[in-house]
């Protein structure tokens, strides 16, 4: 079982891979839509990736008004 | 032509067309490739009417207010019906809104009932405004666990009786609807919508855009939203359409269910429509060579054959595989909310998916001017919708001047606020706030805005007014956001921004600490709603005899500066 701490640095991971960042210049407090440059629906994308990396479904809902690394990973800790 | 003139209200209406097409589907709920349910007419009036008979025995009555705070689904649409059978006036509210700002609204609108899902809910029951909306004391839920602490709310699903509930009549001037248009944090706009407001804009819209059976509307807007609210619900369902909810807004879902369910129309805003086309684009510039040939020269033989009107069977063939993808049976996308950029429309057309682009307010019942495609232009949102007039106010040497209109769709005004009403018509003539002209051929051409607001490519309007409080208490000496194109007027409704101008202390700079302040701050707006920089004034703001700023004259201050450098992004 994976400690938030690590699941969070696997969002920052593939987050940073998927909209080519640097993954050190990624914090788990950034705010995504700020730090990748990124609108809504790119967001959606990137949950559809981390879905698939985690074996998990996150719900639309479950997402609605997270905007940080660390409360998106709580959000799929939750359903690990 | 539909023909809604006998009857007084949304209810009546839609009563009688769930018993005409009683055996047509009206509803397909999928949740994400998951088909959940497909209802006929006959079975959503199943649904509805015990719901109706539940509310009437709790004593909701004529003119009581009930609000929905739900994601597109079809207990969304089940609820509202049941409110306007029961006589009652609808508060659909975004459900994208913090649980602050929910309670605001229904405090404002002094809704007795909320209906909202368990999520939501979760949300809204631990938040310390809850206390503040005493008025609401009925609060259903959708879809809880089956443990679910539900806080004083009750099951939507089991809130049900037997019996036929009573068919309450309202009259066409009665309200509908109280459409919020902003003013979470601030001063709410309340848009105080009558059932001839709708049944109006149903059959203007309809003359352009018709609904019959069979037709499947693809719902993406939230159904809160005055757009999807017509087209999503009471255009389809008053003419025996389907319409079809997906539970969630993944591009990978939403394209899959075109050709899944044979989709007719949709409506999306700008900002969805560009990243279809961002799709589409690098499918396209991926083909080999030849194909790539190929391909361009269909999509000219499409564009010469659709230059004076859309020819679908004609572009269908053409261009076979585009039109497979959406389903074969497209016959518009609707866009609206925000302003869209000419060649993203453009692009659609030429590949022979019309895409109808319009320009309305909530104020104003949805669209003022809608594309007629007769024939379609790109650079312009269209020609008024019938029954819609307009008129330019005060035009410059180049016929540019604020939007005004008045139709029988316009409201009759704002909720608790003649002052705000008054302000926002003059001899009965809405204030659009926006800049235009109509050019020869009498379509309207949007250049800008009067009014300091903004438009996010999410369709979101956003008020600076609504956002100056999470920075009170700034260490600064005093503060003021407005927007960048209402400072800096330009002759565009693209790249829309706010900027927060800052007076600081006597010795104080900017620094990076006062910089992460009004970032942390910022973050906590929601991520449409936030401020894109800073701009510094060494002088003192303007103000009232009230203390109020005087929000014009410190905007024609600031519009000494030069914008480029005046805006220290953040």
């Amino acid at each position: 079982m994976r400690t938030l701490d690590q699941t969070t640095q696997e969002v920052v991971d593939l987050a940073s891979k998927h909209f080519n960042v640097p993954v050190g210049s990624l914090a788990p407090s950034d705010d995504f839509f700020k730090k990748l440059g990124i609108d809504s629906l790119q967001a959606l994308e990137l949950l559809s990736r981390l879905e698939n990396h985690f074996g998990i479904e996150l719900p639309d809902y479950e997402v609605q008004g997270v905007s940080d690394f660390r409360t998106l990973a709580e959000r799929i800790q939750s359903r690990l | 032509m539909l023909d809604l003139s006998k009857y007084p209200s949304i209810g009546a209406a839609l009563k009688d067309a769930l018993n005409a097409f009683s055996g047509e589907t009206c509803l397909i709920e999928a949740d994400r490739e998951r088909e959940k349910e497909r209802l006929t007419y006959k079975d959503f009036q199943d649904r509805a009417h015990p719901l109706a008979r539940a509310l009437q025995d709790s004593g909701f009555a004529a003119g009581d207010r009930a609000s929905i705070i739900m994601t597109n689904q079809s207990k969304w649409l089940i609820s509202a019906y049941s409110i306007f059978f029961t006589g009652g006036t609808l508060v659909p509210l975004d459900y994208k809104l913090t649980a602050a700002e929910h309670w605001q609204l229904l405090r404002h609108s002094g809704a007795k009932v909320l209906v909202t899902e368990y999520p939501i809910w979760r949300q809204l029951a631990g938040s310390p405004e809850r206390p503040s909306a005493d008025n609401v004391n009925l609060v259903l839920v959708t879809e809880a666990p089956p443990n679910a602490d539900l806080q004083g709310a009750q099951r939507w699903e089991e809130f049900r009786k037997s019996g036929e509930p009573v068919f309450v009549a309202r009259e066409r001037n009665d309200i509908a609807c109280i459409v919020y248009s902003s003013g979470t944090g601030g001063r709410p706009k309340g848009c105080m919508m009558t059932h001839e407001n709708y049944l109006e804009q149903c059959v203007a819209l309809t003359s352009l855009y018709p609904f019959w059976p069979g037709v499947r509307y693809l719902s993406i807007l939230p159904t809160n939203h005055a757009i999807d609210f017509m087209v999503g619900f009471f255009g389809p369902f008053t003419c025996g359409a389907c319409v079809v909810h997906l539970r969630t807004l993944r591009p990978e879902f939403v394209r899959e269910a075109f050709p899944k369910y044979k989709i007719t129309y949709v409506s999306l805003v700008p900002l969805v429509l560009k990243n279809l086309q961002k799709g589409l684009q690098a499918r396209f510039d991926q083909l080999p060579s030849g194909k790539h040939k190929i391909f361009n020269f269909l999509v000219a033989v499409n564009k010469a054959f659709t230059k004076s009107k859309p020819r679908l069977g004609l572009s269908r063939k053409l261009l076979g595989q585009i039109h497979a993808n959406f389903g074969g049976e497209l016959r518009a996308i609707i866009v609206g909310g925000a302003f869209t950029e000419p060649q993203t429309l453009q692009f659609f057309y030429d590949l022979g998916i019309p895409v109808a682009n319009g320009y309305g307010l909530t104020e104003a019942g949805t669209a003022i001017t809608v594309n007629d495609l007769n024939p379609f232009r790109a650079d312009t949102v269209g020609k008024p919708l019938p029954g819609m007039q307009i008129k330019i106010v005060d035009p410059a040497e180049d016929g540019v001047g604020e939007v005004c209109v008045r139709s029988k769709t316009i409201m009759s005004g704002y909720l608790n606020d003649p002052e705000l009403t008054a302000e926002a018509f003059s001899d009965g003539w809405l204030k659009t706030g926006d800049l235009g002209r109509i050019d020869a051929t009498g379509h309207l051409i949007l250049s800008g805005r009067k009014k300091n607001m903004i438009v996010t490519e999410e369709g979101k309007n956003i008020y600076p007014e609504d956002i100056e409080a999470v920075f009170e208490s700034l260490p600064v000496k005093e503060f003021c956001v407005f927007a960048a194109n209402y400072v800096w007027p330009k002759r565009s409704m693209a790249g829309e921004q706010l900027v927060l101008a800052l007076h600081l202390e006597n010795g104080q700079s900017y620094t990076d600490a006062l910089r992460n302040d009004v970032i942390a701050r910022n973050n906590r707006l929601l991520n449409y709603k936030r401020v894109h920089g800073v701009v510094l004034l060494d002088e003192d703001f303007p103000r009232t005899a009230s203390l109020k700023i005087k929000r014009n004259i410190l905007a024609e201050r600031l519009a000494q500066l030069d914008r480029a450098s005046a805006i220290l992004p953040l």
